[in-house]
């Protein structure tokens, strides 16, 4: 398959368990087609570069930056953003224990943190604390409310299985 | 972002015709991690980007052979690290790709694309190199291997040709007992960029492997024969004597991470640590065994 820098493609991408068809140019990032052209704008844009994780969604199950992705590349894949997170209503844990912790400040980092913190426990459902620390290292807080996002994460674990 | 042309290839022959058609104005995508940054900061501005995310030879997986672990080119340094073998055999190696990035790097970056950026501070280069790596590349005329130790020759440059892919790096499965370490310092706990890292792998032989990253243009790997590092019996004095003859190799430069001189210093400090570790962990394979 070849794309050219002229014509907009269309892509196929099942977000938040919807299958959306939309048109991309080659160099369109996924970040900004969920926000732009999905509408999805819970997913935050930051540094662009791959450091903050404000970004961060699941692309098939795994948690990745989504500025670090072309939209292109991702066509056929399955994408959770944070507004797929919470199912029909029902907070997802994480959500309910970081307002339960007091773990939300000014909240531009949350979307992206709690996406981190659902793949930490979909891959570890039983982290330590500093495994957490490990797991939520991809995402920066410029109120550095770090230690409420860890009580937040615990809390969470506790739930499963 | 400039605008390009993106081609996703789905055979090796594909993509192999598309490098060769399109020459120097390529740029080969992988995991993304670095090349989207670039892309987007106009430090590459390809007519084409080769996506190679949907070539099935080259693999995304890690296979056992008699002799070593290959390592496909999409292999992710997630995955790397998680590989049961990888964690038992190369834990030196493990615990490097451990530290690249964030786990939303680690879930897109590939090990073949981070030894291809060619970076001095590649923090999976001086494991690769004390575990003696193997790169295996692909190009239309035919594949060549080529020894890790080899393959750097600058920042950004390696000894790959145009038109030439990584098609998977092997892993030498070890013939003797040996003890491995990884140790790399940064500015701050979790995700940056090494001021320096070192790896260290010490045989029951008692030859001695230390490499060591972002001291130099590229990653450099040093030897010692005599057995001495790795000799409980052996005089501090002269440990330190070869010690220091090892690392000497280094010509740091003073950036933003640190100045030469706190390079060096941080140099001998590690060196020291990731060999007594090393020495231990060889230690404790051999009780067990």
């Amino acid at each position: 398959m070849i794309a050219t820098p002229a014509e907009a493609v269309p892509i196929q991408l099942t977000v938040n368990g919807e299958l959306r068809s939309v048109k991309v140019l080659p160099h369109y990032i996924l970040l900004d087609v969920l926000r732009n052209q999905l509408g999805l704008t819970g997913t935050k844009e930051c540094c662009l570069q791959g450091e903050c994780g404000a970004c961060t969604v699941l692309l098939n199950g795994r948690a990745v930056d989504s500025c670090l992705v072309l939209a292109i590349e991702a066509d056929g894949g399955e994408i959770l953003t944070i507004e797929g997170l919470a199912d029909h209503g029902k907070l997802d844990a994480l959500q309910t224990m970081f307002l339960e912790k007091g773990a939300v400040q000014c909240g531009f980092c949350i979307p992206g943190m709690l996406l981190s913190a659902k793949y930490l426990l979909k891959t570890n459902p039983h982290p330590t604390r500093e495994e957490i620390q490990d797991g939520l290292a991809g995402n920066l807080c410029r109120c550095a409310g770090y230690y409420r996002f860890i009580e937040g994460v615990l809390a969470a674990a506790e739930a499963n299985p | 972002m400039n605008s390009f042309t993106y081609a996703r290839p789905e055979s090796l022959d594909e993509a192999l015709a598309l490098l060769a058609e399109y020459g120097p104005t390529a740029t080969i995508l992988a995991g993304g991690t670095d090349v989207v940054v670039r892309l987007r900061t106009g430090r590459v501005l390809p007519a084409i980007v080769i996506d190679l995310k949907r070539v099935p030879a080259l693999r995304a997986d890690i296979l056992e052979t008699d002799t070593c672990l290959r390592v496909g080119a999409r292999t992710v340094m997630a995955d790397l690290v998680a590989d049961a073998r990888v964690r038992s055999r190369f834990p030196a190696l493990a615990e490097a790709a451990h530290e690249v990035g964030s786990v939303q790097i680690r879930n897109r970056a590939t090990l073949a694309g981070n030894i291809c950026n060619a970076s001095p501070a590649a923090d999976t280069a001086p494991a690769l190199l004390v575990y003696g790596a193997v790169v295996n590349l692909v190009q239309a005329s035919g594949t060549r291997s080529v020894p890790i130790d080899r393959f750097f020759l600058g920042p950004g440059r390696t000894v790959m040709e145009r038109g030439e892919l990584v098609e998977s790096i092997d892993l030498p499965l070890a013939k003797e007992p040996q003890g491995a370490a990884f140790a790399r310092a940064t500015r701050r706990r979790g995700v940056d960029l090494a001021t320096v890292n070192v790896a260290c792998l010490v045989r029951a032989s008692g030859q001695t492997l230390l490499a060591y990253g972002a001291v130099a243009p590229q990653p450099v790997l040093v030897r010692d024969d005599t057995g001495k590092l790795a000799d409980a019996n052996c005089r501090e004095v002269d440990k330190i004597g070869i010690l220091e003859n090892l690392i000497s190799h280094a010509t740091p430069i003073s950036d933003v991470r640190a100045s030469d001189v706190y390079r060096r210093a941080l140099l001998r400090v590690m060196s020291r640590r990731v060999l007594d570790t090393a020495v231990a962990n060889l230690r404790s394979q051999e009780h067990a065994s």
